[in-house]
Parts: C-alpha cells; sequence; structure tokens
C-alpha cells in the first residue's frame, strides 16, 4: 500500500525519471509528501527511500539537514518571521517578541488549535520590504504588528486559502519541463558518463 | 535606467504586471537571442561571452567567458544554475526568477548550448514558493514552444532543464554544497582540489555553475553582441548590475546600474534610488556587497560600484547587496545577529567555522546584553583570527569552503569603526538603545 496518495506517486515517479539519478529527486519528494502530511511521517520517508533507491535513515539524514523539511509535525501555516540584518534594522526583532506574545508560542512552537507554527527566519530575499514575513514560504509583505494579528486571524478564519495553500510549498504546478532528448541519446550519454566517472575515480585514488 | 544613458539589460521587463509570461516575453524580443546563438557555432557563442568580460553575479566575480573555458572536455557535462540567493540582503535573482523567468531560461538554454552540455539544471531556493511556479511554468511554456527539449527551434541541437527546489540551507548557495544537495545529499561543500566543479562536479562530471543574473544577462549580450556589453562600466567591471539596496533608506529597492560609472552615494543618495537616509537621519555605516563583506564607513560614499574599485578598498562588491544602517543603529545588535546567522547556518564540517561561529555568537550576546567584559573585545579578535589568520582582506583559508572566513568580516570592521560603542556596552551593563 502507498502511503503517498496515487496522484502524488505518480508525481514522484515523474520526478525520479527527470534526473541522471534518481537520488537526486529526494528533496523534491519530500516537498510531496510534506504536502499532503504536513511533515515527513515514518511512512513516507520509507516509501521515499525505496522510490529514489537509498534507506530510509538516509532519507531522515538528509532531510533533517534542510529547514524546510519537517521530520515532526507542524502546523498548518509556518509562519515564518525573518529577523536578519535588514529586517532586523526594520523592526523584524519587535514583530517576532510581538509574534511570539500573540499567538503564545515561542519560536518553533506550534499554536494549540495545530493553525500556526511559529518560525524565526534567516533572510528570505525580501530585504526592501521589511520585516518580512512568509507563511508557507509565500510572502505576505512587511507586517506591523496590528497587522499580524489581522493575518493571523485571516489564516485561521480560511480567508487567504486562495493565496496560501495548507501546507503545501510547491504546490500549484505539476509538470517540471519533462524530458524530450531522445532516449538512446541519453542512455548512450549516461553509459559514456559512468564509464568516462569511473576512469577518474582510478585516477585520483578514491571512489566518493 | 537612471544617471547614465545605460540600457536596461536585465530588467527591461519590469514595468509590466505580465512580464513573467511567455506572451509578453515573445512580444520584447524574446527568444529571438536563442535563435541567434543556434545559428552561430558553440564557440562563437562562447567568444562573444567572452568579449563581454562578463563576470560572475553570484558573489566571487569570476569571469563566466573564463570559467566557461575551463570546462573539461568530456562525453557529458552538466550546467547548474545557482537560484539559492540566501546571503543577508540579498534579492536580486529572487526578482529575476520571479518577475523575468523567460529571460532567464533564454540564457540558461543559450549557455547549454555553447557549452554543449546533456543537461541544465536551474536550482532554485525552496522559500520562493511563487518563484519556483513562476519558473516551472516558463519552463513549460518554453517546451511547448519548442526552445527546449529535442531538436530545438529545428536547429539540431537538443537539451532537456529541470527545475531544482532547494529546502532551506544558505550553505547550499556555494556551488560544491549545491552540487551535493541536487544530488540529493546533504549541502556539504566538497574540498578543491580535487573537486572543482569544471573538473568533478554533478554526479562526478564536469559541470559549470552560475548564478541566476549571470545567465539573465545572456541574451542582451548575444542579442547585442559582447563588444556592446564591454562597452559599459570600465576596467574589469562591464555592463550593469542589479544592486540590492536596504536597510535605513528611504527607498529601498533592487536597481540596475551601470557598473563602475555610479557610486555608493548615488546608489544611497539619489532621489531615483536611494533617496537619501531615513527621516533625515546621518549614514553611519553601510555593507557593500552581503554580510559576508567587510564594512564602509560614510568616508567610501564616493567609492564607484566596480568589482575591484571595492576590492582595493578592503571589501568586496559581493552579491551585489548594500546595507545602509543610520545614527539610530546599534552596531553591537547588528553584529550578533550577522553572526547569529553564521553560527545557525555552519554545516559543521570543520571546527573553526562550526565552534568559531558558535563562540563569537555567545560572546557577542553577552555583550548586547549587559553580560559583557572589556577582555571581550580582544577575546572576538583572537576567535576572528582564528578562523582566518591574520585578519586579512580576502582572508586567509582554514576551512573547506569560504563562509568560515566570512564570518570576522562584520565583526573585525564593527570593532575597529565603533569600539567605543562596545566599550559602552560593556560599562553600561547593556545595549544604550534598549
Ligand atoms: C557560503 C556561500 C554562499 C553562496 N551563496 C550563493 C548564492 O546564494 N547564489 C550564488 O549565485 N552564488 C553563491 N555563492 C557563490 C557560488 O559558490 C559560486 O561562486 C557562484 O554561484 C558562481 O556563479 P557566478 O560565477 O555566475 O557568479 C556562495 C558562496 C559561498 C561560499
Ligand atoms: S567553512 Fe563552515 S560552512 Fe564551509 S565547509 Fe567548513 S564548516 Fe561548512
Ligand atoms: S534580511 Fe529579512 S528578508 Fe532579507
Amino acid at each position: 500500500m502507498s502511503h503517498l496518495s496515487p496522484e502524488l506517486l505518480e508525481r514522484a515517479r515523474e520526478l525520479v525519471a527527470l534526473y541522471p539519478e534518481p537520488r537526486s529527486a529526494l528533496v523534491p519528494i519530500c516537498h510531496l509528501a510534506q504536502e499532503q502530511d504536513g511533515w515527513l511521517r515514518p511512512e513516507a520517508m520509507a516509501e521515499i527511500a525505496e522510490l529514489v533507491g537509498v534507506t530510509p535513515a538516509e532519507v531522515r539524514g538528509t532531510a533533517s539537514f534542510y529547514d524546510m523539511l519537517h521530520t515532526e509535525p507542524v502546523g498548518t501555516y509556518v509562519v515564518s518571521v525573518c529577523t536578519n540584518i535588514a529586517c532586523l534594522l526594520g523592526g523584524a526583532a519587535e514583530l517576532l517578541e510581538h509574534a511570539e506574545a500573540s499567538l503564545g508560542v515561542g519560536v518553533g512552537g506550534t499554536t494549540e488549535d495545530g493553525a500556526i507554527t511559529l518560525e524565526e527566519a534567516e533572510c528570505l530575499a525580501d530585504c526592501d520590504r521589511p520585516p518580512c514575513v512568509q507563511v508557507n514560504h509565500r510572502y505576505v509583505g512587511p507586517q506591523s504588528p496590528e497587522s499580524f494579528d489581522r493575518l493571523v486571524a485571516d489564516l485561521r478564519g480560511g480567508r487567504l486559502a486562495g493565496t496560501v495553500p495548507a501546507h503545501g510549498t510547491l504546490a500549484r504546478v505539476r509538470r517540471n519541463g519533462g524530458l524530450r532528448v531522445e532516449r538512446a541519446r541519453v542512455t548512450a550519454e549516461r553509459a559514456a558518463a559512468a564509464e568516462a566517472r569511473a576512469r577518474r575515480q582510478a585516477a585520483a585514488g578514491e571512489g566518493r | 535606467m537612471a544617471l547614465t544613458d545605460a540600457p536596461r539589460i536585465v530588467t527591461s521587463r519590469l514595468g509590466y504586471e505580465d512580464s513573467h509570461t511567455l506572451e509578453r516575453y515573445l512580444a520584447t524580443g524574446g527568444y529571438q537571442a536563442l535563435r541567434k546563438a543556434l545559428q552561430m557555432t558553440p564557440e562563437a557563442v562562447a567568444a562573444e561571452v567572452d568579449a563581454a568580460s562578463l563576470l560572475g553575479r553570484g558573489g566571487a566575480g569570476f569571469p563566466a567567458g573564463r570559467k566557461w573555458s575551463m570546462l573539461r572536455p568530456d562525453p557529458v557535462t552538466y550546467l547548474v544554475i545557482n537560484g539559492d540567493e540566501s546571503e543577508p540582503a540579498t534579492f536580486k535573482d529572487h526578482l529575476l526568477i520571479e518577475r523575468d523567468p523567460h529571460q532567464l531560461l533564454e540564457g540558461v538554454l543559450i549557455a547549454s548550448y555553447a557549452l554543449q552540455v546533456a543537461q541544465a539544471f536551474v536550482y532554485v531556493r525552496g522559500e520562493f514558493a511563487l518563484g519556483l511556479e513562476r519558473v516551472t511554468q516558463a519552463l513549460n511554456e518554453a517546451y511547448d514552444y519548442g526552445a527546449v527539449g529535442a531538436d530545438i527551434f529545428g536547429s539540431g541541437f537538443s537539451v532537456d532543464v529541470v527545475v531544482h527546489p532547494g529546502a532551506g540551507a544558505y550553505i547550499c548557495g556555494e556551488e560544491t554544497a549545491l552540487i551535493e544537495s541536487l544530488e540529493g545529499k546533504r549541502g556539504f561543500p566538497r574540498i578543491k582540489p580535487p573537486y572543482f566543479p569544471a573538473a568533478i562536479g554533478l554526479y562526478g562530471q564536469p559541470t559549470v555553475v552560475n548564478n541566476v543574473e549571470t545567465m539573465s544577462n545572456l541574451p542582451w549580450i548575444i542579442a547585442n553582441g559582447g563588444a556592446a556589453f564591454a562597452a559599459l562600466g570600465a576596467g574589469r567591471s562591464t555592463g550593469t548590475r542589479l544592486f540590492a539596496l536596504s536597510g535605513h533608506v528611504r527607498r529601498p529597492g533592487a536597481y540596475e546600474l551601470e557598473m563602475v560609472k555610479t557610486t555608493f552615494r548615488d546608489l544611497i543618495y539619489d532621489p531615483s534610488l536611494g533617496g537619501g537616509i531615513r527621516d533625515g537621519n546621518e549614514l553611519k555605516a553601510f555593507i557593500p556587497g552581503g554580510v559576508s563583506a567587510p564594512w564602509f564607513g560614510p568616508d567610501r560614499v564616493d567609492l564607484p560600484l566596480g568589482q575591484d574599485e571595492v576590492g582595493d578598498a578592503g571589501s568586496m562588491l559581493g552579491s551585489g547587496s548594500v546595507v545602509v544602517m543610520d545614527s539610530t543603529t546599534c552596531m553591537v545588535r547588528a553584529t550578533w545577529r550577522i553572526t547569529k546567522f553564521f553560527a545557525r547556518e555552519s554545516c559543521g564540517q570543520c571546527t573553526p567555522c562550526r565552534e568559531g561561529s558558535g563562540w563569537l555568537e555567545r560572546v557577542l550576546y553577552r555583550i548586547e546584553h549587559g553580560g559583557g567584559r572589556e577582555e571581550d573585545l580582544d577575546l572576538l579578535l583572537d576567535v576572528c583570527d582564528n578562523i582566518a589568520p591574520g585578519l586579512t582582506w580576502p582572508p586567509a583559508m582554514t576551512t573547506i569552503c569560504v563562509l568560515g572566513p566570512s564570518i570576522p568580516s562584520s565583526i573585525h570592521s564593527a570593532i575597529e569603526m565603533f569600539r567605543d560603542e562596545f566599550l559602552t556596552h560593556v560599562k553600561e551593563g547593556g545595549c544604550p538603545h534598549g
């Protein structure tokens, strides 16, 4: 029984096919699994491991390196407040303090209703509109303490469903170009590449 | 473009609401440069880029043409585009990815043809949900239009492009970490040598890694010729650059300016650009090229925006992001926050970086929050000196990648420029700014 839904499983297989080596699809498929479950359930990690040809421990070990991949449950909406330098100069520390008090959770915490997880983010590359806030990695503009409370109320009331999908970060585009170069050429290239690589590694005196 | 009569090279479409669509792109000359390139030989395309003397826009400023010429001939080579943009205060690639994804893709295709790569990968930081949507959508459109895939525009040249989402880790912007990450692993930088991407890169194959803005310049260069690009700017810094201006200015934003012909003063004070310091305050200091760069005081505002000009003055243009701090800024707090960033983002492979960043962060925290001692200033500089011996610029390397040796930049600058402010924190038992 697949843990991923049939639609996501098919999408995951397409992702694997995009890369010369299946393991490259590990992180993209983790994003898909989080779209379904909100976080990386052990069952999902086991299935991802199978899809990309590694052990579940390797999936966990890799995923735990990345801030956006959650190996523990999170709220429906992950609210990230950037406090890095440009945002700090624009009042981010005060905003984060307000967010903690108003949500009643500290950084990393999730509200009791499971709606909001609060994160202190590093620079989110929107530094000309400080303090920068993202919800599920969609920019929601600079926020003041007052507007922040309205934002949270709107999220809880489902009024932002159109702009901020629940959980899913990359949920809205299903195709990713695709492979159109002739199979024969790709197969020949990969074989030649494997040979060249083996020669190189033998020359370097080590395998990686 | 403001100030000089140089054309807008990478931001020409940003005035349009629908700048990200294929329709707008085609209506504004899109994919003509790719068609032109496909009628040239790959070598001739590379020669135009070399003639443009386009410097990489990702931070290190290495000439793209030279990098391409170092790619080892091999049955299979790859092109990887660095769209990880996570250097604090840098937000130019964000704009280019979200607002003109076809321009980026056209650049990627031109480079793919010049380098004859087997496949190209566009790595976009995972936090750019909309950017990923836009560039993936653009890629789908480009496939349907015949600009990507098999037999592009009937030229006989074929290449596939994949958009790859990151998942949140600053270090993945470092090119070898980016490659590890693209291989589905943790983003640990690789040791150079032997792991120079041009020799042993993605999947062990020769690989070129270039930044998003670097690629976005290519359509213009091919359309107008490398010489026209090289005629802009001066010295080694040719063309324009997209500067990301943030902090205490009236009009923060991303501004495309001709290199060298404009100065930090223009960028910060010109009414059509930064518009001056907010609230009528005074300029206290600015960071000229991302938080890895040493700071400048107001005495340096007349420096031209050029790679060598800034380098010779003891800092770097880096990622092209300028952070302005006015007279109300607490420099201890600013330094502490930047250092906290490095401590959080160190990948932990090298002892000086992993341990040093944590130490520095804790000492700065205690100075800011009232537990500092006078000896702490020497302690800070001593730890910095262990990470980058001699505290020279550019820094000496003790680590696998240059993240570690970048940590001392802000601390060293702040203590040199604002020693009294640190001492006041120590004497008054905390931050006088409240
Ligand atoms: C810690 C660290 C982070 C980096 N982050 C980025 C980044 O986010 N984007 C980028 O293009 N280059 C980044 N770089 C520079 C890359 O290693 C590489 O030089 C660049 O992508 C090459 O492209 P270019 O030659 O077109 O500039 C980073 C380097 C280091 C050491
Ligand atoms: S310098 Fe720091 S970030 Fe770079 S490899 Fe070493 S520990 Fe990792
Ligand atoms: S510093 Fe906050 S978004 Fe860049």
